[in-house]
């Protein structure tokens, strides 16, 4: 079974002075899902994935990828082990071409392609993927919201994680912005597993395999949908019963 | 972002370099100042121009060139080759000692503790006065300054000397800044955090960018003394790391060429201002103000922005 496992966390812990924002926390992901984690305002979401993309120090606990213990290895390292991690607040480098985000980010990942031909291709690609191949020559800070949002995801996809973690990924796109997304992240496994913050219910249900529900930086129930619907206590906390 | 920009490049080399013959000796000698300033400004333009660090200690490098070729030239007795060699390390070796404890901090931390570090380096020149001679300074004997016959105090010999090894730094400067490494630079500059989690370690970056400027300041400090004969502690007071700020931003920071721009302009400016006046200051504190005004990137890169793309 330990093979089937991608990530692993233990026990982690990340307390804000008083206040307990991921409070001893297990998750395991599988290297072919999708996993939804969701949970009110403030129950420490952003906080937990910031903890598994090492952009936060746990306080206690472990992580292993792929069975190695990354919990102090620091987060640009973890990006090269292949985790890759997508902003709640974009973040791209808005003066810069989309071209050169993106040579960015393939060239940070951990397979690096060698030579122009190669870059421009895989650029290419992974615009293409988000729809923008269009858009390669603006600046991104030009672009639309929406668009800068799929930026931001196509400089995740750039680095061909084995994980990649998505805060909030489709707060203020459109209808058919978020319809074309839904089909993107589908299609991500088996080759990318996807921890996915989500507030849209119908994109959860839709995608998620299975969900962790967080609440008071603890975990309240975690299955495959259909349960976490079911579930008593997260109706209560959360899915608004 | 790419592209050429060896063309405009080689034709201001050209250009100085026709100056050997074409220049009067009085605009002859100041430009052999200005070119061995503007390598210093060269290297403050990677550190602050293309990475984003604001730092205000490079004079402390500037020093550790200075000081490091004077002592190699005088109490070990090395040939001005070896001198200047030595200054260029020392220089770098100075930038990456400072910023492996400075680049602990960022934006305004940052200033302090290289303000700090300089500050103590420049009273430590002070201090240790039986070497350094203090503010009075150390004047290099002719025999330091002879370069396999030719004298570098002779200003037909320091001219092309100065124009070699600046054009040296503007060109690698221009390589640099085309490479991998210089878009990597640049991408912490843009923004730090969306670059760490690309993959790339910010504090390694920065300090290699810090240790390059610091090998430019050192070569400029190398040069300076030896090519002026001269090396003093007011050469490493603050001011001197206030200069290359203020040339990279007159004449464009993140530009290739903005740092020998603005540090030639200004330094006519202050030649010209006291002509006029005793009250430099404040006609060079006018002309920033006119410039921040109506050029907020520096010349250079206002051109740029406006349209003239092909500028480096
Ligand atoms: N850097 C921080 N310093 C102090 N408190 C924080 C910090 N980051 C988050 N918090 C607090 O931790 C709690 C969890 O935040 P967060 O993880 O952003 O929740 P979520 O993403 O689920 O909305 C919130 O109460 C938030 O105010
Ligand atoms: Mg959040």
């Amino acid at each position: 079974m330990a093979a089937l496992t991608l990530l692993e966390a233990r026990g982690l812990v990340c307390h804000f002075g008083g206040l307990r924002a991921v409070d001893g926390v297990d998750i395991d992901l599988a290297p072919d899902e999708v996993h939804a984690l969701i949970g009110p305002n403030g129950a420490g979401k952003s906080t937990l994935v910031g903890l598994l993309a090492g952009r936060i120090a746990a306080q206690a606990g472990s992580i292993r990828l792929g069975g190695r213990d990354i919990t102090r290895l620091p987060a640009h390292r973890r990006v090269r082990q292949g985790i890759a991690y997508t902003f709640q607040i974009t973040q791209i480098f808005a003066r810069l071409s989309v071209f050169d985000n993106m040579a960015l980010a393939v060239q940070g990942g951990a397979a690096r392609p060698g030579g122009r031909p190669a870059l421009k291709r895989e650029v290419a690609g992974a615009l293409d993927r988000v729809g923008l191949a269009d858009r390669a020559g603006e600046v991104a800070g030009t672009l639309s919201y929406g668009h800068q949002r799929l930026l931001e995801i196509a400089l995740g996809l750039a680095l061909r994680p084995r994980l990649l973690i998505l805060d909030e990924p489709t707060q203020g796109l459109a209808a058919a912005e978020i319809a074309a997304f839904k089909r993107l992240v589908a299609g991500l496994p088996p080759r990318t597993a996807v921890l996915l913050i989500e507030h849209n219910m119908e994109v959860v249900m839709e995608l998620a395999q299975r969900i962790t529900v967080l609440n008071f930086g603890q975990v309240l129930a975690s299955g495959p949908p259909a349960a976490i619907r079911a579930d008593a206590a997260v109706q209560a906390a959360y899915l608004g019963g | 972002m790419r592209g050429g920009g060896l063309l405009p490049v080689a034709g201001l080399l050209g250009v100085l370099a026709a100056g050997q013959w074409l220049l009067p000796a009085y605009h002859h000698a100041n430009l052999v100042r200005i070119m061995v300033l503007a390598l210093y400004a060269t290297g403050y333009n990677i550190a602050f121009g293309y990475t984003g660090l604001l730092s205000l200690g490079h004079a402390l490098f500037f020093a550790a060139g200075l000081y490091g070729a004077s002592f190699a030239a005088t109490l070990a007795g090395l040939p001005p080759g070896a001198a200047l060699a030595a200054g260029t390390a020392a220089g770098g070796l100075a930038a990456a000692a400072v910023g492996v404890l400075a680049l602990r901090t960022a934006g305004v931390a940052f200033m302090i503790v290289t303000l700090m570090f300089a500050q103590a380096g420049w009273l430590a020149i002070l201090a240790l006065g039986p070497w350094t001679r203090g503010d009075e300074g150390i004047v290099l004997p002719d025999a330091a300054r002879a370069l396999a016959g030719f004298d570098l105090s002779d200003d037909a010999v320091r001219y092309p000397l100065a124009l070699a090894l600046f054009a040296a730094g503007l060109l690698a400067c221009l390589w640099l800044v085309r490479s991998r490494a210089g878009r990597v630079m640049v991408a912490m500059r843009e923004n730090e955090e969306r670059a760490r989690m690309l993959g790339y370690d910010p504090f390694r970056v920065k300090l290699a960018a810090l240790a390059i400027s610091g090998t430019y300041a050192g070569a400029a400090g190398a040069a300076y003394a030896l090519m002026f004969g001269y090396a003093g502690a007011s050469l490493a007071s603050v001011q001197y790391s206030i200069l290359p700020l203020l040339w990279v931003l007159v004449g464009g920071a993140g530009t290739v060429a903005g740092p020998f721009v603005g540090c030639l302009l200004m330094f006519y400016l202050i030649d010209y201002a006291s002509s006029l006046t005793s009250a430099t200051l404040l006609l060079v504190g006018l002309a920033l103000l006119v410039l921040v005004l109506f050029a907020p990137r520096g010349i250079l890169g206002t051109l740029r922005e406006k349209g003239v793309r092909w500028l480096p």
